[in-house]
């Protein structure tokens, strides 16, 4: 199914199913633990183990390395290393090689596995692998590395500024100016459940079982980096245990879980050890910002920059910082430029919202100091300066825009005219308290993507490679192919994460939802065009309650027998036509201690404009964890480099701290009630990752409103206030 | 994780003997700390001994007004102690405001006593770390250093204590009892039993290969209000920046540890005569000749402010 024209009425829209709070109907699975993730099956029997060995340096060669006394260990059954491995290509989505040496790319690239009778084995002798490093000196510093680091496009490629009209000229002339610096850590994804695959051979076809939220491209990668036809490859990924990006891509568990399993000739289990984690795989760049918006003298926005260096490793790409600013804000002079460094550290790629994520928590402080400076209400301010178009291309309309709604909406839940303007003012006891507000803004994508859906004796199957990691996905595609089919959600029986299903557009970049959901739509019109073919009723008969009904005309659908259809949604010029986005706005209450400027979050509210909510329930979820992660973005989460030898050091959960329950208050989250028909024909767009941009602001924004201290470097920890917080008395 | 044996001993004496006898034997009793060591390969013992059977899992009385805390008393369990809330609060507040539910339930007083430092490059096996591997240098020095020691450090190691137990402990004077492969028992102050690291980070405490800690004796209750006051990033489940263990008396005076500083619980009994004057005069005196490194130097005001919400709180 081609769209390509704005979705006019169709069965979606009844939102009998559609659009309902549903519980998962994979959550009885999972809290019973009859959910088998990867590392967790049972199948195939037998399996062995492998256990990664990761580079002791951060760039350099192998001179030697001795699997000798790994070997010939107890239980160990093979060694496997660059030098076994036999001739290896490399996915197209890995900037880095999965299996270092002899060359090592990065800290804690794979090196080895270690394959044996028990994980324990495989762990025992994996620290006997010896291995003599010449070390080379690299670039572990993105300052020192951007001071000569070229202007890119957001693919890494050289290009100059983005410009619309005459930045400097109207800046300079601005009455109204704000020249700022901001910078955000990098960030590591975190994941309850780490890299896991279980590999197995049968001939010289591979059957991988693994923990990824791309299949056609993991299998598409693993089959580039192994040589063989993707046809080879069984690519099964039922359940995620999270993976916020970090599983958009191949990566070395599984490849070394595949290499280990053609070496043993049987299954090999591998989980990659926490420890590994931070290091091993990507991460979410670093960025240091600079923001200029000059404005007249009523708050209108004359002029605005966002320039953002971030490092990668050679051959990769820049985090792409400034993409929101193309279109959040009016401005009739705009410039935007990227710079990439070259960086030894390792591999810098996507994490849940990347660009808008740190790029919001860069502009939506500036917003705040903007407003300051003009003396305005910051969500005035940003009122002010909305715009219903592209502000580059004005002939181009946003589909679909609220984000004043957004604030003045979230301004009256959330008691925003009580603020004190004047920072620093209001006291509860021993905290300084505060609020902050910032918008959300995420682009919505559009992703072809594959179903196939069966009906059989009354019962609807729908077979997809689209993957759930924790967000819902087999509960909206239920309702979906419920809502389509006329049918309960319990009479839907939903598989997912699997090659031998049609390719989907997978998990990614919050465009799961809207574009899986669109392509299940489009197999369901399919299957009931067969339907009403097979009961001899006309193409616009109605599907309701178990049946298939024209005019005086009703049979039950389970009449129909068994039909099989499928079909793919594919996606026109609607989206260059308009530009599709979502929108939403954050408020935080916060308080700050007075003694040591620990701050504590009080209160969380967003509000989200996000087109038609599949399942409010579950995207309510979403949104209160990127809310969460937004928490820890702004406080506490930042993965600190040692750069003498080129390492994320505090690569484990108790150094690396993400928010626990005690961090999180009452967060509070309203979707307004839209449907987008230029997104898609279920008119839904994403939302499970606007839920985390601005929040970050939002946080820095509410404590400068308690204390009247502005800090520009994240995370925003107690350190960074203590020399400026009230004397003590 | 290297493999190794198991006994599971039957009386303290033998516990003793069992690993005084074996190079690379170790005591083993909840496991919190000792099992993730083992499975990073920081710690590789050949042999444990498990003391879990030993009995010392009591909390009683002493002639002289005090308690006897048994060595395997589970956090947990020491926390809620009626006695222990009553009048030694400080020690109850300090032990809840460490690790979680799940991890106190299971960790035990000694191996909180006991546990290493959580030092990044410690944790690391590719770096230098005299603690783990005496010798070979320290990483940390010139690396990040965030959460390390700004007092009591020598230029062999600048690792933490990173307990909070051990700091209320510290304030309270309590005396660790040991038992030893000869049966000889040991009463070591507190203030003594951790070490300062000097040329021999590999060296925590003062204890000696094969003697075991059997209990903890607190002294009687001192009375006063009795503060723990934790700083940290997040709101719970993190080791302390700094961590401030207080009781003041109704006329000002009393006594003050802090935790996540150095070495060891940190208490300077001069600075405690100070604190009539307030929390600047304290923490001056406490951590003259501290040498913090610049990304830890945040915690010597960061100590005074925290002493300072102590002293300003009335209930």
């Amino acid at each position: 199914m081609k769209f390509d024209t704005p979705a006019g009425p169709n069965p979606i829209d009844r939102m009998k199913v559609v659009g309902r709070a549903h519980d998962r109907i994979d959550g009885p699975l999972k809290v019973s633990g009859q959910a088998a993730y990867a590392f967790e099956r049972r199948e195939p029997a037998n399996p062995a183990y492998g256990w990664i060995v990761g580079a002791a340096v951060a760039k350099g060669t192998i001179r030697w390395i001795d699997t000798d006394e790994a070997r010939a260990a107890p239980g160990v059954l093979a060694v496997v290393t660059a030098r076994d491995a036999g001739p290896l290509g490399k996915g197209d989505r890995n900037t880095v090689r999965l299996l270092g040496g002899p060359r090592i790319d990065h800290y804690h690239q794979a090196i080895a596995v270690v394959v044996a009778e028990t994980l324990e084995q495989a762990r025992a002798a994996a620290a006997l692998v010896r291995v003599d490093y010449d070390r080379a000196a690299g670039s572990f510093d993105l300052d020192e590395a951007l001071k000569a680091a070229p202007a890119t496009d957001d693919d890494g490629k050289r290009a100059r500024a983005d410009r619309v009209g005459s930045f400097e000229t109207a800046f300079a002339a601005a009455p109204v100016q704000l020249d700022a610096e901001y910078s955000t850590p990098d960030h590591t994804h975190a994941m309850m459940e780490p890299f896991a695959s279980i590999a197995q051979w049968n001939g010289d076809e591979l059957e991988l079982w693994t923990s990824n939220q791309m299949i056609d491209w993991g299998r598409s990668d693993l089959a580039r980096t192994l040589n063989l036809p993707k046809e080879k490859i069984r690519f099964h990924s039922p359940y995620i245990g999270g993976g916020f990006g970090g599983k958009l891509f191949l990566r070395a568990d599984a490849l070394m879980a595949a290499l280990g399993a053609r070496a043993v000739g049987r299954a090999v289990k591998i989980a990659m050890p926490r420890a590994l984690m931070a290091n091993n795989s990507t991460h979410r760049p670093a960025t240091r910002q600079r923001i200029r918006i000059g404005a007249s003298r009523d708050g209108t926005i004359t002029a605005i920059a966002h320039e953002s260096g971030s490092g990668d490793q050679p051959g990769g790409g820049p985090e792409n910082a400034i993409g929101q600013t193309k279109l959040l804000y009016v401005g009739a002079n705009r410039l935007t430029a990227l710079r990439l460094a070259v960086l030894d550290l390792p591999e810098g790629n996507a994490m849940r919202a990347p660009g808008e994520a740190p790029g919001m928590m860069a502009l939506e402080i500036a917003m705040d100091e903007m407003a300051e400076k003009l003396g305005m209400d910051p969500v005035e301010f940003r009122i002010r300066n909305d715009t219903q178009v592209d502000p580059a291309r004005p002939e181009r309309k946003f589909s679909q825009r609220q984000l004043t709604r957004c604030l003045t909406e979230g301004a009256d839940r959330f008691g925003w005219s009580n603020r004190t303007a004047r920072p620093g003012q209001v006291r509860d006891g021993r905290w300084l308290v505060g609020m902050g507000v910032a918008a959300a803004f995420r682009n919505h994508v559009s992703r072809p993507s594959g179903a196939r859906v069966r009906l059989d004796g009354g019962i609807v199957t729908v077979e997809s490679d689209m993957t759930d990691i924790g967000t819902g996905s087999y509960t909206i595609i239920a309702q979906t192919a419920a809502e389509m089919l006329g049918v309960p959600v319990e009479a839907v029986v939903v598989k997912l994460g699997s090659s031998d299903f049609p390719a989907s557009a997978g998990s990614g970049g919050q465009w799961g939802a809207a574009n899986a959901t669109a392509g299940v739509y489009a197999a369901c019109v399919k299957l009931r065009e067969a339907v009403t073919q097979r009961l001899g009723l006309p193409l616009d008969a109605t599907f309701a309650n178990g049946r298939v009904r024209s005019g005086t005309i009703s049979q039950p659908l389970s009449k129909a027998g068994s039909l099989v259809a499928e079909d793919r949604i594919e996606f026109g010029e609607l989206g260059k036509t308009f530009q599709l986005s979502t929108f939403g706005a954050h408020f935080v209450e916060v308080g700050v201690d007075s003694y040591t400027g620990a701050t504590r979050v009080r209160r969380m509210l967003a509000v989200c404009a996000a087109g038609r909510i599949i399942n409010p329930k579950s995207a309510r979820s979403q949104v209160i964890g990127a809310m969460t992660m937004g928490v820890g973005a702004a406080l506490m989460e930042e993965l600190a480099v040692d750069r003498r030898f080129g390492l994320f050091v505090n690569h484990d959960l108790a150094s690396y701290e993400v928010p626990v329950h005690a961090d999180i208050p009452h967060q509070e989250v309203v979707f307004l009630d839209e449907a987008d028909d230029k997104a898609n024909p279920m008119k839904a767009k994403g939302v499970g990752e606007l839920g985390l941009c601005g929040v970050g602001a939002a946080v820095a924004n509410a404590i400068y409103n308690a204390t009247g201290i502005r800090v520009r470097d994240y995370p925003l920890t107690l350190d960074k206030y203590l020399g400026q917080l009230p004397q003590l008395a | 994780m290297k493999a190794f044996t198991y006994e599971r001993a039957r009386d303290p004496v033998a516990a003793a003997r069992a690993v005084a006898a074996r190079q690379g034997a170790r005591f083993i009793a909840g496991g919190t700390n000792l099992l993730d060591l083992m499975k990073l390969e920081i710690e590789t013992p050949t042999h444990l001994v498990d003391v879990q059977d030993l009995g010392f899992d009591r909390i009683e009385p002493t002639a002289e007004g005090g308690l006897r805390i048994g060595a395997l008393v589970t956090n947990t369990d020491l926390a809620a102690d009626h006695r222990v809330r009553r009048d030694y609060g400080v020690l109850s507040r300090a032990i809840l405001a460490g690790a979680s539910g799940q991890l106190r339930n299971k960790a035990t007083t000694a191996g909180n006593l006991l546990q290493r430092t959580r030092c990044p490059y410690f944790y690391d096996t590719n770096m230098a770390c005299n603690k783990r591997k005496p010798g070979s240098g320290c990483a940390a020095i010139g690396g990040y250093s965030r959460q390390l020691g700004v007092i009591g450090v020598s230029d062999t190691c600048i690792a933490t204590f990173p307990g909070d137990m051990a700091v209320a402990l510290r304030l309270l004077d309590a005396v660790v009892e040991t038992i030893d492969a000869e049966g000889l028992t040991r009463a070591i102050p507190i203030a003594d039993f951790h070490r300062l690291w000097g040329n021999r980070p590999e060296q925590d405490t003062v204890l000696r290969p094969g003697e075991l800690l059997t209990s903890v004796t607190l002294p009687r209750p001192l009375g006063g209000r009795h503060h723990y006051e934790k700083v940290r990033d997040r709101a719970s489940y993190a080791f302390a920046l700094v961590s401030v263990a207080a009781v003041i008396q109704p006329d000002g005076t009393g006594r003050v540890a802090f935790g996540g500083v150095a070495p060891k619980p940190w208490r300077v009994e001069a600075a405690e005569a100070l604190l009539p004057q307030g929390a600047a005069a304290v923490t001056a005196r406490a951590f003259q000749g501290a040498t913090p490194t610049k990304d830890n130097a945040f915690k010597l005001p960061l100590a005074t402010r925290a002493l300072a919400a102590v002293l300003a709180q009335k209930d």
